[in-house]
């Protein structure tokens, strides 16, 4: 069923994508900073991938001494402000507030985090320096989260840093593939800007490196390799029909969204495939576009999805419909998509498996597939002697984030298979330590 | 049934709240809505020759998501002629006239006192209140808490104005002093009828960091301003025990004033012996309107507890206080956490390891984080309940049998009380404390 009326403008399109953490005014955060307890060995910190001081930078919000809270923020994490609003904080640190133990509403975190980091951010405030140079290059591979938070940490260790960005702007999936209504790109942007701005490290864009060659330049002309890439286009499923014309990967259909916004013409009946936090997304984008029918159809039960229950709820609370235990086995359709063609999946001993005798179709204008994304192996073959486990994750040092090929480190998605910008800010920044530590040895 | 009436040294209300001398009580208007919101009586904002206030007058102290916790003042006496506020007098008196009403007075000469009694009695007033307590502004000019601070002045004004006043009169006293029970005695010995405190405490209550500044700031300056407010009651509640327990005063009746703002520090006012209560900051808070909580409050209790009047109950309190040396050392009670309730904040473990006596344990399994009280360590001391954000979560349970009883004063005559530096008398002779370098075992 539909809950949204199709956008026409840039003002509806942004009333169907309007901001589910929006940023908080000084008297939210008087009141919201007031109540935090100040825990001993706090909870929210140890779920915080980044181990960001919240109650401290809590309290400082509350003293009035914001530019203290964001130093605290972007101290251990340098993406501090996108992190504030795209992070799950209900599954991190909010999920760890002790009062949700008492029913109690727990600490609004990641919003007070953005209020503090966007005070810094809006009045260009200086919190941190470049290091005394050091002579020493660091090439970064990737623009992403994990790429910008080593450039940042490896500047103020006194490194120069180039970053090689395949696209135009920077940020990866933070500007590419979070749902509009999470971030706005113009959010993501001008946090990296501050950071460059302060920090001073290069981006070349348009720079895909992807050739032998280009990597051997690199590794002659500097003394480390980041790879922060990400992962690659959505993967092939496979199937009948796949080629036609309206079939789209979740993160293509994502980033043609956030570049196109109102503009991007969304079908009336849409299937998205899978069950993770993409496939809700895209669902629930599709329904925010104005598509009459969206479906979500997944292979296995509700409670074996992927997604957190509160994407799940909120693709739900968008219009948007879903189908379990099906599996698609052809996409229909002549010149362009028909619908998809779905086996009924069941359990028998502990294995799924698929029911061909019982089959149906859902006509669809419109496929979107949100069943994972390439790995870049492609890449990662060029490298010499660099180790990547069966699911083509490049293997690293748990501490140091140093690959089996010494010159080259490596965090963010390329090495757990796909995460939350959280965890590659941290990648980046304790790979930058890697990288100092490995060249000061 | 309950009667919340009184008969306060004389004057009578329907009620014991009563409005203090302040900013609210400073026009008949105010003073007529307050009475029509459910005050039982009002204690004029103190009339005397009129003075020229400042811009700006009040500041505060906030905590956390409270605002005025703390509150003062450098606002002088009416800056309204005598003959304006005479007027609303009479008219208030007209509407409301079982409501009491009180003149706060505050004038420097014994004529000038003769005069205005005369005038204030001529108005109807029921009583007299003798502001013997701002500690701001008036004090420089010899009056307020000029006098409340000087026990000789203060008992021959009151000598004063007892000759000639023929209805009762209150002496309110400041609390900016080392002994309250000295004026008190003053107070008594000059005759007043009856004793209302505190006034307020002489307070800086912030510092501009822009401009260094004491707030309020008047143009680039500032001064001591009087504090009241919630942040003032236990000081408040002190003073009148120990006015209420001296021999001498005990029988004269009190007004509590200060911090309050419920029935349950109403409740706690009479107690400790007050038959009145006058409030000030909770109404510049909230506005007329807080009286409904008050006294629907105190009627529950009055019923619950099976009261007829207030005077059943003052100062049933007074007698459980006592002083240190006769409380019993025998009694031991010690920190319970009840572990359903729990919610891992580890605020009692961090209160009791840095801020007291290391008797709570964190648990070794870290993905566990409901504390551990180490009984042998406790010695009761409450921080770990008081800190506890949780509603009874943690509780301080009796462990003694009640058999024992031992004071330091019995501890003293029996002479088993430590006398040297190295006394084996110790109390804390062989309480577990850790050793210094324990405090640096997470370097290693």
């Amino acid at each position: 069923m539909a809950e949204y009326k199709r956008p026409k403008s840039e003002a509806e399109f942004n009333k169907n994508f309007k901001q589910k953490k929006p940023l908080m005014n000084d008297t939210e955060a008087y009141y919201e900073s007031s109540r935090c307890l100040f825990c001993y060995d706090a909870p929210c910190i140890q779920a915080c991938p980044t181990h960001i001081d919240i109650p401290l930078f809590i309290k400082q919000i509350h003293t009035h001494n914001v530019t203290g809270a964001s130093r605290t923020i972007f101290d251990s994490n340098w993406l501090g402000n996108a992190c504030g609003i795209v992070c799950p904080t209900g599954v991190l640190c909010e999920g760890a507030c002790v009062y949700n133990h008492q029913d109690v509403s727990p600490i609004q975190i990641g919003r007070l985090q953005n209020y503090a980091t966007n005070q810094s951010i809006n009045t260009n405030k200086k919190l941190f320096s470049v290091g005394a140079s050091n002579g020493k290059k660091i090439a970064v591979i990737g623009a992403g989260p994990a790429g910008i938070a080593c450039a940042c940490e490896a500047r103020t260790l006194g490194y120069d840093v180039d970053i090689f960005e395949a696209k135009e702007k920077p940020s990866g999936l933070t500007v590419h593939g979070v749902a509009p209504y999470k971030i706005t790109n113009e959010e993501v942007l001008k946090e990296v800007e501050y950071l460059q701005n302060q920090l001073g490290f290069n981006i070349k864009y348009n720079t895909n490196i992807k050739s032998k060659q280009e990597l051997s330049a690199l590794e002659s002309k500097y003394d480390a390799i980041f790879l922060g890439v990400g992962l690659g286009i959505t993967r092939d499923l496979g199937l009948d029909g796949e080629n036609l014309d309206g079939v789209i990967g979740a993160v293509e259909f994502i980033e043609e969204l956030k570049n196109k916004q109102h503009k991007l013409a969304v079908p009336d009946k849409v299937v998205v495939i899978g069950g993770g936090n993409t496939a809700m997304d895209a669902a629930s984008e599709a329904a925010r576009m104005g598509a009459r029918k969206t479906v979500i159809a997944y292979r296995n039960t509700k409670e074996k999805m992927g997604a957190y229950g509160f994407e799940y709820d909120l693709a739900i609370s968008a219009g948007v419909d879903s189908l379990f235990n099906v599996i698609p086995i052809a996409i229909v359709g002549k010149d362009k998509v028909e619908g998809v063609k779905f086996a009924k999946t069941e359990l028998v001993n502990g294995k799924l498996q698929t029911n061909m005798n019982n089959t149906f179709i859902v006509r669809c204008d419109l496929v979107i597939k949100a069943t994972g994304q390439a790995k870049q192996g492609s890449l990662y073959e060029l490298i010499d002697a660099l180790e990547t486990d069966n699911k083509t994750r490049i293997t690293v040092d748990g501490n140091t984030f140093q690959t089996s090929n010494p010159k080259y480190f490596a965090g963010g998605d390329a090495i757990n298979g796909g995460a939350e910008v959280v965890n590659a800010a941290y990648d980046g920044k304790m790979a930058a330590q890697g990288i100092h530590n490995w060249l000061n040895k | 049934m309950v009667d919340l009436s009184i008969n306060f040294a004389g004057i009578k209300a329907p009620n014991p709240f009563w409005l203090a001398s302040a900013p609210p009580t400073n026009s008949g208007y105010q003073i007529m809505k307050a009475f029509d919101a459910g005050w039982g009586g009002a204690v004029w904002k103190t009339l005397g020759v009129p003075v020229v206030n400042v811009s700006s007058r009040y500041g505060s102290v906030n905590y956390r998501d409270t605002r005025m916790m703390g509150f003062n003042n450098i606002e002088l006496i009416t800056d309204r002629p005598l003959i304006d506020n005479l007027r609303e007098i009479e008219e208030v008196k007209k509407y409301f006239p079982d409501h009491a009403v009180i003149a706060s007075l505050m004038v420097e000469s014994k004529a000038e006192w003769e005069q205005i009694i005369k005038d204030v009695e001529n108005a109807g007033a029921d009583g007299i209140e003798l502001n013997f307590g701002c500690p701001h502004g008036m004090c420089e000019r010899g009056m307020g808490s000029a006098v409340g601070q000087e026990p000789e002045v203060l008992e021959t004004i009151v000598g004063w104005v007892k000759n000639v006043a023929n209805i009762p009169v209150i002496t309110k006293l400041t609390p900016n002093i080392s002994e309250i029970t000295d004026p008190g005695l003053a107070a008594v010995k000059g005759g007043t009828d009856a004793i209302s405190l505190i006034n307020t405490i002489k307070s800086i209550v912030g510092i501009d960091l822009d401009t260094y500044a004491p707030l309020p700031i008047v143009d680039g300056k500032g001064t001591n301003g009087g504090y009241c407010g919630p942040a003032v009651k236990p000081i408040a509640m002190h003073m009148i025990r120990e006015l209420a327990q001296h021999p001498e005063i005990s029988k004269t009746p009190i007004s509590g004033i200060g911090g309050v703002e419920t029935w349950r520090d109403v409740v706690e006012f009479i107690l400790l012996g007050a038959t009145s209560v006058q409030v000030c900051t909770a109404v510049m808070h909230y506005g007329f309107g807080i009286v409904r909580e008050m006294e629907a409050g105190l009627r529950q209790f009055m019923e619950d507890k099976n009261y007829k009047t207030i005077y059943d109950f003052a100062g049933k309190a007074l007698p459980n206080v006592t002083e240190w040396k006769h409380l019993n050392l025998k009694h031991k009670v010690i920190a319970e956490i009840n572990a359903d309730k729990c919610i891992g904040c580890e605020l009692c473990y961090i209160a009791c390891d840095d801020g007291a006596h290391q008797a709570i344990a964190l648990s070794r399994d870290r993905t566990i984080r409901i504390p551990n009280i180490i009984e042998e360590n406790c010695v009761g001391c409450n921080l770990c309940s008081l800190v506890c954000p949780v509603e009874d979560c943690i509780t301080m349970v009796k462990k003694d049998d009640g058999k024992e009883h031992l004071t330091w004063n019995e501890k003293t005559l029996n002479d088993e009380i430590p006398v040297t530096f190295n006394d084996d008398r110790a109390g804390g002779k062989h309480h577990f404390v850790p050793k210094p370098t324990d405090a640096l075992k997470h370097k290693q």
